[in-house]
């Protein structure tokens, strides 16, 4: 069945919602998700926002481009992220007229706290000399993604916004530079419909289900990075993976860096405040690439504590806050210690793992969401993407905390902003022939398939691999055998089934196609890595330890080739004002 | 550990009527969250067992399910904080129609959450360059009722919404707090006359099986009943 948008958005989390909002009301706009809105991953993000608002203590936007320059290790596009600090303000403000309701500090503005590598100058006079903290996180308790999200859909509802909610997107519909739409699966009837649009804006997250320990929900398969990648077009990056410092022990679970802003100490077995040999300046408040080095290294040496499951942890002690400070400003964060670790923070720390956590790569585009078709710049007529699924790329090697749940207000608008002009005057391209055909034959493949293969081992396998051999620390060996091993998992994949055939909520087979999207995000995750011969930012080389900016100042554009290697090719990075230099806090 | 689950099934495309299941589940620890136990049946025993599930950190609201009788979220809820030597007992959340197995039709719950307007509504507008003053005082008034995440455990739990399918329920008088009580918004009396009918807030007995349920541990009646005194004494 036909339906026909003048927008289709994929995703309903942050960035895809933030989109919806500025969709004028004469469009026709759907929102398809796989989940309902609420449910989205943005609602996890507990920290807190990053704009230089200055409300309590003098700060600017060119502080926070700066750190973010700086926390990408050089490689995020300098214009991009100028555009995403100075619109921060602008941005945070609108959400609070929107209704988002933030911790205030004592003259009723917005609060504002510290977070990992967000400084400014000790000496305002001397802007490249030693930096210190600076509070520019807005947040509300460590509920911020959380309130950001329900903002977002309580405004998507004043909108009249259409939801197409439970709908699995399997197809983009593209072809010759233009898109035309995607095909969905309403998963409660098991039907396929297309939607036929002007403009699709993918908005689909990240791909952390990828690895064993990850902070990300079950939904975070990489289902749009993997349509666009299958579809013949480049990924951007795909070999930057931010691993967070401070995941609960075994779970994977987020302890937000706001526990360190707020004053949390991490501790080796020894009780040592390890991070003042790591980063002596900022030490717990390092970014999160330097943190999770330093706990890896620390464990390494035998200064990590072994739990019950025979991996090793660290300590994230925060009870010298007290209680009040505690309940008050971590209070979700503690209670998750307590419900899943029977750990009681306001009196013992936290054990604490580094965790998969963000993808800084993913769909190529521009400042206004346009998805580039190529390195050249060429753009794919009606496709934008925008979120942690696109790269624009304002992380470049290495996302600084908060700067997520910005990028997806910023870049969210600019999407919606840009698809909103762009309809005026485009119109429908011609759809596809028997569009809905390639999903018809994939579901009945998986559905009659005998194979001997189960969804559970390959997808555990996948997840081990990708944890040991495309971690924190990488090297050459390594990353030959997971493209090994990957090989043999996608084969070993053509041979699964699934138990339930049915047509009415088969997350059987829901799992199906989402492991194969894992599978695919993995592959140009371990091939761009394998390429890579530096260590930059979050991607870390045990035999290429330093950067070079010489020959690796560039960003990966990856491109699936059929039947053979994956095709890498290079775009440069972008430079206006900040000269790359040494990485040191 | 063997845990034993009895699981209400109901598949439409096969069942009359939905019927239990016994699962013996070998090789479980009492500190796995129920979810845990649900993906280890789905995953290596039956994977027809059908349950809807995200965050499994008790943020996105996804799985709330009925457990030994209480509406729980699945992964909230440790075995140990079960009696799970004995065979614990897993139904989808009721008053809502059942799609298969756990996965209820939810529907009726989200609308009844878009009746009473649930955004900001303000008529003054807005410094241009700033954000709106709030204390913070004023601002921690709303933050445990911001912390629902929709997960329907509280209106599925009420024993007034079994009765009537129109009462408007606890999430959603939580959501129309959340608003009412925010000193930026303007338009608290357009939502409490959207409430002050006998399907509104007045069908709220003060059971307070909401509180019991609610896996955010939100005391939704304290909420509903600084509504109930606002509209008691507003003059009109």
């Amino acid at each position: 069945m036909i339906k026909t948008y003048d927008v289709v958005i994929i995703g309903a989390g942050g960035a895809g919602l933030r989109a919806a909002v500025e969709i004028p009301k004469e469009y026709s706009c759907a929102v398809i998700s796989k989940v309902f809105p609420p449910r989205s991953h943005t609602g996890t993000a507990q920290g807190g926002v990053c704009a230089a608002l200055g409300n309590m203590e003098e700060d600017s936007w060119e502080n926070h481009a700066f750190d973010t320059v700086k926390g990408s290790d050089y490689l995020g596009d300098q214009d991009a992220i100028e555009v995403m600090c100075q619109d921060a303000v602008r941005a945070i403000i609108e959400l609070e007229h929107m209704g988002m309701p933030f911790s205030r500090n004592e003259d009723g503005k917005i609060a504002q706290r510290k977070f990992g590598g967000h400084t400014k100058p000790a000496d305002p006079a001397d802007p490249y000399g030693k930096r210190i903290p600076v509070m520019r996180a807005c947040y509300s308790a460590d509920r911020t993604g959380h309130v950001m999200l329900q903002t977002l859909y309580e405004n998507c509802i004043k909108n009249q916004v259409s939801f197409f909610s439970e709908y699995f997107v399997t197809q983009l519909l593209v072809e010759n530079g233009v898109c035309s739409g995607v095909v969905a699966m309403d998963i409660s009837t098991g039907e396929i419909h297309t939607f036929h649009a002007k403009a699709v804006v993918f908005a689909t997250g990240g791909y952390g289900r990828a690895f064993q320990i990850t902070s990300n929900a079950h939904v975070g398969t990489g289902d749009g990075t993997n349509l666009v990648y299958r579809a013949g077009l480049p990924l951007e990056d795909m070999e930057f993976f931010q691993f967070h410092p401070t995941g609960l022990w075994r779970l994977g679970i987020l302890v937000s860096e706001a526990a360190r802003g707020e004053g949390g100490i991490l501790k080796n077995k020894d009780g040592e405040r390890f991070m003042q040999k790591y980063a002596p300046t900022v030490m717990d408040l390092a970014p999160r690439d330097m943190v999770s080095r330093a706990i890896i290294t620390e464990i390494r040496e035998g200064k990590g504590i072994r739990g019950s499951d025979g991996t090793d942890y660290v300590l994230l002690d925060v009870s010298h806050l007290g209680k009040k400070v505690i309940d008050e400003k971590l209070p979700e964060i503690t209670g998750f210690a307590r419900t899943y670790l029977g750990v009681e923070p306001t009196k013992e720390p936290i054990p604490i793992q580094p965790t998969a956590h963000y993808a800084m790569g993913g769909i190529p585009t521009d400042i206004d969401g346009r998805v580039f078709a190529n390195e050249k710049g060429d753009i794919i007529k009606g496709f934008y993407a925008a979120g942690e699924c696109a790269c624009v790329s304002v992380h470049g090697g290495n996302r600084l905390g908060t700067n997520s749940l910005l990028d997806i207000i910023i870049f969210g608008r600019r999407s919606g902003k840009a698809v909103a002009e762009f309809i005026k005057t485009a119109d429908y391209s011609p759809l596809p022939e028997n569009t809905e055909e390639q999903t018809r034959k994939e579901i009945e493949a998986l559905k009659t398939s005998t194979g001997k293969e189960s969804i559970l081992n390959i997808r555990t396998e996948l997840q081990v691999m990708m944890m040991n051999k495309c971690g924190v620390f990488r090297n050459e060996k390594e990353l030959k055998e997971g493209i090994e091993e990957l090989k043999q998992l996608k084969e070993r994949y053509k041979n699964i089934s699934i138990q339930d055939k049915g047509n009415i909520f088969n997350t059987d087979l829901m799992e199906a196609i989402e492991l194969g999207n894992l599978l695919d995000s993995a592959e140009a995750t371990l091939y761009s890595a394998e390429n890579r011969q530096e260590s930059r930012g979050a991607h870390t080389r045990e035999d290429y330890t330093n950067r070079d900016d010489e020959n690796w100042m560039k960003h990966t554009f990856i491109t699936k080739a059929n039947g053979s290697e994956p095709k890498i090719t290079y775009k440069p990075v972008v430079i206006t004002r900040y000269k790359p230099m040494e990485r040191k806090y | 550990m063997e845990l034993s689950v009895k699981i209400l099934r109901y598949n439409p495309e096969k069942d009359s009527k939905p019927y239990f299941q016994e699962y013996k589940v070998p090789g479980v620890a009492e500190d796995w969250r129920l979810l845990d136990v649900l993906h280890e049946i789905k995953w290596k025993l039956d994977g027809t067992l059908t349950f809807r599930r995200s965050c499994a950190h008790g943020v996105c609201g996804s799985d709330g399910i009925r457990v030994n009788g209480k509406n729980r979220l699945a992964c909230s809820i440790l075995l140990k904080d079960l009696n799970y030597k004995k065979t614990i007992i897993i139904e989808p959340l009721p008053a809502m129609p059942i799609i298969k197995d756990l996965v209820v039709d939810m529907t009726s719950f989200f609308q009844k959450y878009e009746v009473i307007k649930p955004y900001l509504i303000t008529k003054t507008p807005p410094p241009p360059d700033a954000e709106r003053f709030q204390s913070n005082e004023d601002a921690e008034k709303l933050f445990e009722s911001a912390k629902c995440i929709l997960c329907g455990c509280c209106t599925t739990s009420c024993p007034s919404t079994w009765t009537n399918d129109n009462y408007i329920g606890p999430a959603a008088l939580l959501k129309t707090y959340r608003f009412v009580f925010d000193t930026r918004d303007e338009a608290p009396d357009e939502r409490l006359d959207i409430i002050d009918n006998p399907d509104g807030i007045w069908r709220c007995h003060t059971i307070f099986n909401c509180i019991e349920t609610c896996p955010k541990e939100i005391n939704i009646t304290w909420h509903i009943s600084q509504l109930k005194t606002r509209l008691a004494t507003r003059e009109f």
